[in-house]
């Protein structure tokens, strides 16, 4: 009976009720939003990769002739296109553009046309009706530059000392001939000024720093002040002679390298000579087979993830900044696992449960939500000026007033970080040891286990997988973060790397660079936008591709932990 | 009280004794190991053991029995003080192991545990090799010589009857094996510290009948050399393997005498009630 009536109730309410009732839509709604999450993660990645793998790609030089107003004489144009848009020729004419009156939409073309220190402007928008039919001449050379960016123009001689000893097609072999070798001295020049001259400069500062000590000794003998007084200007005296023999040979090879150089014509017909020893690269884009093209993208691929950035980081690569932001994540790494580990093995095991601890862990998991840039504030007070300066008088009184650790480093980037991470790892560990059957532990303790032992022997290990889990959250969280680094540590532009090969090897002291940071800078503070487009987006590709790769390395160690460590429980 | 008696025999016809027709063992007799001395404990404000007495004797069995809730792992509990991890629980009276007060203050508590070694109701090895599991209460008490390691870990195996099972296999992990086989390891692990004391809390509950059979094959050799105390649901199990046997009805000692006669001739009422099934 009871039976029946069940049944014709649900036969008597059909339709949506009943759909509802069945949990169809519910399935529906959180396959739904799973679907929305995939659709926005893949197509933010595809967004950023397409974008910022494209600008690596050798893209054809096109040339047009160009009347701006009708009846002026048409001017030669050379350069890549950057983008095209439509717009409404009312905005056109504001822009000063010139439209016939009877066209409503217009096309234009942003030109990429180099030649900054020719032209002054390497980003011009043409309309399309004023263009002649476009061209794609195969002798046209684009060349970067160390500085003012790429040259777009035809080859017209190679000379070597001043004197023309090429011209044409030939000047072309020769130049490319030579070009190898001097990018090679060129590469070497830097080195010798980065890294030997880098290292001779910072042992100076060291002596210099020694001698600032020994003044500010008092008691000290006076025949050991003049003992040491007498080594440290030898130790000087041979550093001086070593810089010398350093800066002969750079000379020597400035002095080789700057011998060559080619003579270009621009789009305006201008000639210009260009040394040897200030371009980087040059090729002929029109002229290229798809492999010479594979080739070139590789390499400037490569250039972008290992070179140091140039003209104000809208040239050259991000070497420092995928260093920085690696080193910090690990260091912030070491600093935040013990620390919240143990912070989660006190609340969680040691501390008698009651209002305090309730109190703790819901203020440990509101400091998860604190504003970033909050932190960063608290950083430089705290950090910076309140620890570094502490550091400083005390361990470092000679280098005063200019400060050691009493300035944004990436030691303090690091703690901050740190701290802004410490909950999420804090929470997980707590799960993971919440996760832990008490019978594993009765186990222990029934062997003579003391709390302790069962702790660290026992309990601890079972839990790495849920601190692996607060550790992968806190590097994603981390490595994506800038505003409190902004204040903290991180620069435009670091001189140094915070590792070299000078003692002590980590320079916790130094500022660095960061790709959130690099992103933020070449988009938004450059001083030429246009330029920095692309690399925005090449950056945003490679610090989403290090956090990708920071996360599967975690993920990896967390699921062999719990491979290891599996039982029954999970 | 013809027909009670009766009832009584039939119901035992079932269970083999080991100790029947032939000689009784006289608790009297017997070499104290475990002494209870008015022993209360509370959880809370409630009572759970109510001023037991009892002496538990050396190298014999002691079975446990009563309904569910009567208190009888919780006294199991009390002779190694596992009680203590529970934060309300509070006793009163003294526990003596080998005349020292084990809830004495200057008692270690990881040194009794060593003594007293336990056994729990459901198999609970550590996610560790079969190897590290024997070897781990050795490895707290600081032993790293492998030598002496692989022979407490062979010995301890042979003696839990586990050995000819994973002798090939000591680095598998432990849950690889079976319940029963997992249960006999746990046991393995206890020993290996050479306790005086092994108490058993319901350790067959969990298994099947042929590792419940083994296990119970186990205690009896087992008490060659240690004293064992068994809590146990099933009377069968009590009868079979206990020398002696302990009712325990609502946190009070009903009767406590050698296993013949609770399960023969109780002396209580209740104790009769309860092994004819009639409790309830």
């Amino acid at each position: 009976m009871a039976k029946r009536q069940l049944a014709t109730t649900s036969r008597d309410n059909p339709g949506v009720k009943a759909w509802f009732g069945q949990g169809t839509p519910w399935v529906w709604l959180s396959g739904g939003a799973v679907a929305v999450s995939m659709v926005m993660v893949i197509g933010l990645i595809m967004l950023i990769a397409v974008r910022g793998l494209a600008h690596f790609w050798p893209a054809a030089v096109i040339e047009f002739d160009y009347v701006a107003r009708p009846g002026d004489a048409p001017v030669r144009v050379i350069g890549e296109l950057s983008r095209s848009e439509t717009m409404t020729a009312v905005a056109m004419r504001e822009a000063g553009f010139m439209v016939p009156e009877d066209q409503e939409l217009v096309t234009r073309h942003l030109i990429k046309q180099g030649n900054r220190d020719v032209t002054g402007r390497d980003f011009v928008w043409y309309l399309e009706d004023g263009m002649s039919e476009w061209r794609y001449p195969r002798d046209i050379v684009q060349i970067e530059r160390l500085q003012w960016g790429d040259f777009f123009g035809y080859l017209r001689s190679y000379e070597v000392d001043g004197v023309v000893v090429a011209q044409g097609d030939d000047a072309r072999a020769q130049f490319e001939e030579q070009l190898a070798q001097t990018s090679a001295l060129v590469t070497q020049i830097g080195r010798i000024e980065r890294f030997d001259i880098g290292n001779v400069n910072f042992r100076m500062e060291r002596i210099r720093l020694r001698e600032r000590g020994l003044e500010l000794t008092v008691d000290l003998d006076p025949s050991r002040r003049e003992a040491i007084t007498a080594q440290l200007a030898a130790e000087r005296a041979a550093l001086e002679a070593e810089h010398e023999v350093l800066e002969a040979q750079r000379q020597a090879l400035r002095q080789e390298v700057g011998r060559f150089a080619v003579t270009v014509e621009t789009m305006g017909g201008e000639r210009v000579t260009i040394r040897l020893a200030d371009i980087v690269h040059a090729w002929w884009p029109n002229d290229m087979s798809v492999a010479a093209k594979l080739v070139h993208y590789a390499g400037e691929f490569w250039k972008f993830v290992s070179g140091f950035p140039r003209e104000a980081n809208t040239e050259g690569g991000i070497l420092p900044a995928i260093f920085g932001t690696v080193l910090m994540v690990l260091i912030m790494s070491v600093v935040v696992t013990p620390f919240g580990v143990l912070a989660a093995i006190y609340l969680r095991e040691y501390a008698k449960q009651g209002p305090l601890v309730r109190t703790i862990r819901i203020s440990v998991n509101n400091l998860a939500g604190v504003p970033s840039i909050v932190f960063g504030v608290f950083g430089l007070g705290f950090f910076v000026y309140f620890v570094g300066g502490s550091i400083d008088q005390t361990f470092f009184p000679e280098a005063l007033p200019s400060p050691t650790f009493g300035s944004p480093a990436i030691i303090w980037a690091s703690l901050t970080l740190a701290l802004l991470t410490l909950p999420v790892v804090i929470v997980s560990t707590e799960e993971g040891l919440a996760r832990i059957p008490s019978a594993i532990r009765e186990g222990s303790l029934a062997l003579g286990a003391t709390k302790a032992e069962t702790l660290w022997r026992t309990v601890v290990p079972l839990a790495a997988p849920g601190m692996m889990t607060g550790l992968i959250l806190a590097v994603a969280r981390a490595a994506g973060e800038v505003a409190p680094l902004m204040l903290v540590g991180v620069v435009k532009l670091a001189p140094n790397l915070p590792m070299d090969s000078n003692p002590p090897f980590l320079h916790l002291d130094r500022a660095f660079m960061h790709l959130g940071f690099h992103i933020f800078d070449v988009g938004f503070q450059s001083p030429n936008v246009e330029a920095g487009r692309p690399l925005v987006y090449a950056t945003a590709l490679i610090l989403v591709l290090i956090i990708i790769v920071l996360n599967i390395t975690a993920i990896t160690i967390r699921n062999h932990l719990r491979e290891k460590y599996k039982s029954e429980s999970d | 009280m013809s027909e009670r008696s009766d009832s009584t025999t039939q119901n035992l016809s079932k269970v083999s004794l080991p100790q029947a027709g032939g000689e009784r063992l006289k608790l009297s007799r017997q070499t104290p190991s475990i002494e209870v001395d008015r022993l209360s404990l509370y959880y809370g404000d409630s009572l759970a053991l109510k001023s037991i007495s009892l002496v538990i004797p050396e190298k014999r069995v002691t079975a446990f029995i009563g309904p569910s809730g009567c208190g009888k792992s919780t006294l199991l509990r009390c002779f190694n003080r596992m009680n203590d991890l529970i934060d309300t629980c509070r006793i009163e009276g003294e526990i003596r192991l080998d005349g020292q007060n084990i809830y004495d203050p200057t008692v270690d508590v990881a040194e009794l545990r060593r003594k007293v070694g336990m056994v729990f109701q459901k198999p609970n090895p550590f996610p560790k090799s079969i190897y590290e599991n024997v070897a781990y209460g050795l490895r707290i008490q600081g032993v790293k010589d492998r030598r002496v390691l692989d022979e407490v870990v062979e010995k301890s195996l042979r003696r839990a009857a586990l050995w000819d099972e994973v002798k090939d296999r000591l680095d598998a992990n432990a849950f690889s094996l079976s319940g029963g086989q997992q249960q006999r390891l746990v046991i393995a692990r206890a020993i290996a510290i050479e306790p005086e004391v092994i108490l058993l809390d319901e350790p067959a509950s969990a298994l099947d009948p042929i590792s419940t059979a083994k296990i119970e094959e186990l205690i009896f050799e087992l008490k060659e050399e240690y004293t064992i105390c068994i809590v146990t649901h099933n009377m069968q199990q009590a009868a079979r393997v206990s020398d002696f046997t302990a009712y325990l009805y609502l946190g009070e000692l009903i009767e406590y005498d050698d296993t013949v006669t609770i399960f023969t001739n109780p002396k209580q009422q209740a104790t009769e009630d309860y092994i004819t099934g009639r409790y309830g």
